[in-house]
């Protein structure tokens, strides 16, 4: 799990949770800042801090300190996830059915 | 078209006030066009501008604007939810639910909301829709919904919220008969209306449940967000360079003092002309003695000197204007950020502080968008520094009097506008400085969040600007009928008494330093004379704290008083009377110094307490005092 910060320019991902006081986080939330959200890091101000994010259409900026709070799982960790439980349901059915083969062979056999 | 319409249009209102209507308020995200459709609705002309906080407390109008002068229509500071998280959001929540003393509690609710971001806004939706009042719902900015491809079915969504939903466009006028329809409708007895139940609203309170919600509503009512507009991206990609957009900052401001000074003043000079012409042709139609002395030599004298200023302040406000409009005060915002953090104030305080270039007053009231109550506060004490334009023609007399018009890099950058930079950089190093020892000292506070908001850039448009310029012209008018004019006759009331014995019997005017204000003025004179100020100067600058731009009238109306002087330009009547040491020396004084009174009243509302006008306004003059001493003695030094 990584936070905002750690985006480079151009790269988008998804909203984990926040990690900041109540009113801010509650204040951000309705600027769009909600979990499962995409954000993608826009651009930097001239002198590095802060950063424009785009999220839900909307460019809001925000300091380092702010943005460190929150959590993000890079998209790619979200597609890999999807992709390892996939992998896992086929090896799953195919493991059932080696073992129904292997009932069969077996009982070819006996 | 949207469920509001369906009723045939033109339907009289059986009974207008029946329905115990009167007041309407007007709800919405911050910058999403309240206070356009406002002045539209009511035909006032409250402040509007593209970006975020624009609006910092409620405004009310009749919606004559609509033909119904029967009801009162509320802007309000725009919020994203009903839980306030800043100052000006208070004041929404309060006027919405009828809690704010003084302001009737609403009837109806616009929910205005821009469909630009209808997702995100829709949020916003779910609580004012609670509340169980007649809303209608308006999707602002329906014509770059339009341009840009964004869709929406408004009928589904008038189902899914249980109101009425209408797309307007405030900018351009269109869709405003859904207003006075919707208000008809409410006005009908309740049994008469649809007794809509709402389902759907989710619990209130959860940003992320709410934001859900929101969501499911916009993808089952076909929304489709407009593309963003590509050209915004573009023009960040400059304007906000990691070299390009600093640089370009810079060229601006410098551009605009440029233009200011190189176009202003020649504007400045004919208008003079003009005035002075207008002086002495009033005189022949005046009999000769005390009323021609007063009304030309004293009023007239002191008014004109102030008017001159008004084509380049107004010019100074195209800038502003266009700065505001288009959207790139948020980008300013962002380029400083460093500069704020590393003085400690709060990001969001820049806008204010840019804003204060205009004046102080409306400034300090947008401290109201800063959540945190010491960054406001120190906000608010730094914010006098910033270089207001009553500032303006103080600077202008003395620089145009003083400094040669010299010019460097192949004519393209004056002397004059060097020194002019000048002052307006000491103002802000004063500010930022003064800010930095209030949040290490007595301001001291954690650091609180930085989160601004981007607007798309947008072309200002013309309507706006002149709308600006007339307010402008109108305020700086009324200044100098109101406040100048008595100002200027006390002083030449004063610059005449004691009478002394003429020839024939007659009582005439005393020397100037032997009246009543010449003796006024000799008694402040130790206290200013290091300063390398003479007496003249010294009444000046206590007539000024009403004002600044006192200061010039009455260095008119003094000047025209005395005789040696009278018939000589201002210029050069302070030429002949000041030193080049003293003459700096006032425009860092005027720099520094809280010479404002609307200033000090402002303070004193926004903190509720005399205590930090008070402070503020000894810390300022002793600063000013101190400066300009030492520059007195440097440029003396130096120039001799």
């Amino acid at each position: 799990m990584s936070v905002l910060t750690d985006l480079r320019i151009g790269e988008t991902a998804m909203l984990a949770s926040l990690d900041l006081p109540d009113s801010v986080q509650n204040y951000l939330m309705h600027m769009g800042f909600v979990p499962d959200a995409q954000v993608t890091a826009l651009r930097r101000a001239p002198a590095g801090d802060p950063t424009v994010y785009g999220v839900d259409g909307m460019e809001i900026a925000l300091r380092r300190e702010t943005a460190e709070s929150i959590r993000i799982r890079s998209n790619t960790d979200a597609l890999r996830g999807e992709v390892g439980a996939e992998l896992g349901k086929i090896g799953e059915k195919s493991g059932r059915e080696a073992q129904a083969e292997i009932h069969e062979f077996a009982g070819a056999t006996r | 078209m949207n469920a509001c319409c369906e009723t045939p249009a033109f339907e009289t209102p059986e009974a207008p006030a029946s329905g115990g209507l009167s007041t309407v308020v007007l709800i919405g995200p911050p910058n999403s066009g309240k206070s356009t459709l406002f002045n539209r609705l009511t035909g006032l002309r409250q402040k509007v501008a593209n970006y975020p906080g624009v609006t910092v407390e409620q405004r009310m109008g009749l919606m004559s604007g609509v033909n119904r002068d029967d009801l009162t229509l509320i802007d309000l500071p725009g919020v994203y939810s009903l839980t306030p998280y800043s100052e000006d959001a208070r004041v929404s929540v309060d006027v919405l639910k009828g809690k704010m003393p003084g302001t009737p509690k609403p009837d109806a609710v616009l929910l205005v909301l821009d469909s630009l971001h209808l997702t995100r806004q829709l949020m916003l939706a779910a609580p004012v829709l609670a509340l169980g009042l007649p809303t209608l719902v308006l999707l602002n900015m329906s014509d770059l919904m339009e341009t840009r491809g964004g869709q929406i079915d408004t009928l589904k969504l008038a189902k899914e919220l249980g109101a009425p939903v209408a797309q307007i466009s405030a900018v351009h006028g269109s869709g405003m008969d859904a207003i006075p329809l919707f208000l008809n409708q409410c006005a009908l007895p309740r049994s008469a209306k649809k007794a809509d139940q709402l389902l759907t609203l989710p619990v209130l309170g959860n940003a992320a449940s709410t934001h859900t919600w929101a969501a499911q509503v916009s993808r089952r009512t076909g929304y489709r967000a407009p593309l963003s507009a590509e050209s915004s991206r573009k023009l960040d990609n400059i304007l906000l360079h990691r070299i390009w957009g600093p640089l370009l900052f810079l060229v601006v401001v410098v551009a605009v003092f440029e233009v200011v000074f190189s176009i202003g003043q020649p504007l400045s000079n004919g208008f003079g002309d003009v005035l002075a012409r207008m002086g002495s042709l009033a005189r022949p139609w005046l009999p000769a003695g005390w009323l021609q002395s007063l009304l030309i030599d004293g009023a007239w004298k002191g008014i004109s000197s102030v008017l001159v200023f008004l084509p380049q302040i107004l010019l100074l406000f195209l800038f502003i204007g266009v700065l505001e409009d288009s959207g790139y005060l948020a980008r300013a915002a962002l380029i400083a950020d460093r500069v704020m953090r590393t003085t400690g104030l709060n990001g969001k305080a820049f806008i204010p502080l840019l804003s204060a270039y205009a004046c102080a007053v409306p400034a300090i009231m947008a401290t109201r968008t800063i959540e945190n109550k010491r960054d406001r506060f120190a906000t608010i004490l730094v914010t006098p520094f910033m270089t207001c334009s009553a500032r303006l023609p103080v600077y202008m007399l003395l620089i145009a009097a003083f400094i040669p018009n010299k010019t460097f890099l192949h004519g393209i950058l004056g002397l004059q506008t060097i020194v002019m930079l000048g002052l307006y950089l000491a103002g802000f190093i004063a500010a930022m400085t003064t800010a930095w020892l209030l949040k290490s000292s007595i301001l001291k506070s954690s650091e609180a969040p930085f989160i601004l908001e981007l607007p798309q850039y947008r072309m200002p448009t013309l309507r706006s600007l002149m709308m600006r310029l007339v307010d402008r012209a109108r305020v700086f008018l009324r200044q100098a009928g109101t406040v100048i004019l008595s100002v200027t006759l006390a002083l030449w009331l004063l610059a005449h008494i004691p009478p002394v014995p003429g020839q024939g019997g007659h009582y005439t005017a005393p020397e100037l330093a032997d009246s009543m204000i010449g003796k006024m003025g000799h008694v402040i004179e130790p206290v200013i004379a290091p300063l390398g100020f003479n007496w003249k100067v010294g009444i000046g600058l206590i007539s000024s704290v009403l004002a600044r731009e006192v200061m010039v009238s009455t260095m008119g109306t003094l000047y025209g008083a005395d005789p040696e002087t009278q018939s000589m330009h201002l210029q050069n009547a302070l030429h002949t009377d000041m030193t080049l040491g003293g003459a700096v020396a006032l425009m860092i004084f005027f720099a520094f110094a809280m010479q404002c009174t609307s200033t000090m009243a402002v303070v004193r509302r926004e903190t509720n307490s005399w205590k930090w006008p008070a402070i503020q306004f000894a810390y300022m003059l002793t600063l000013a005092w101190l400066g300009a001493f030492a520059v007195n003695h440097i440029i003396t030094a130096l120039f001799g």
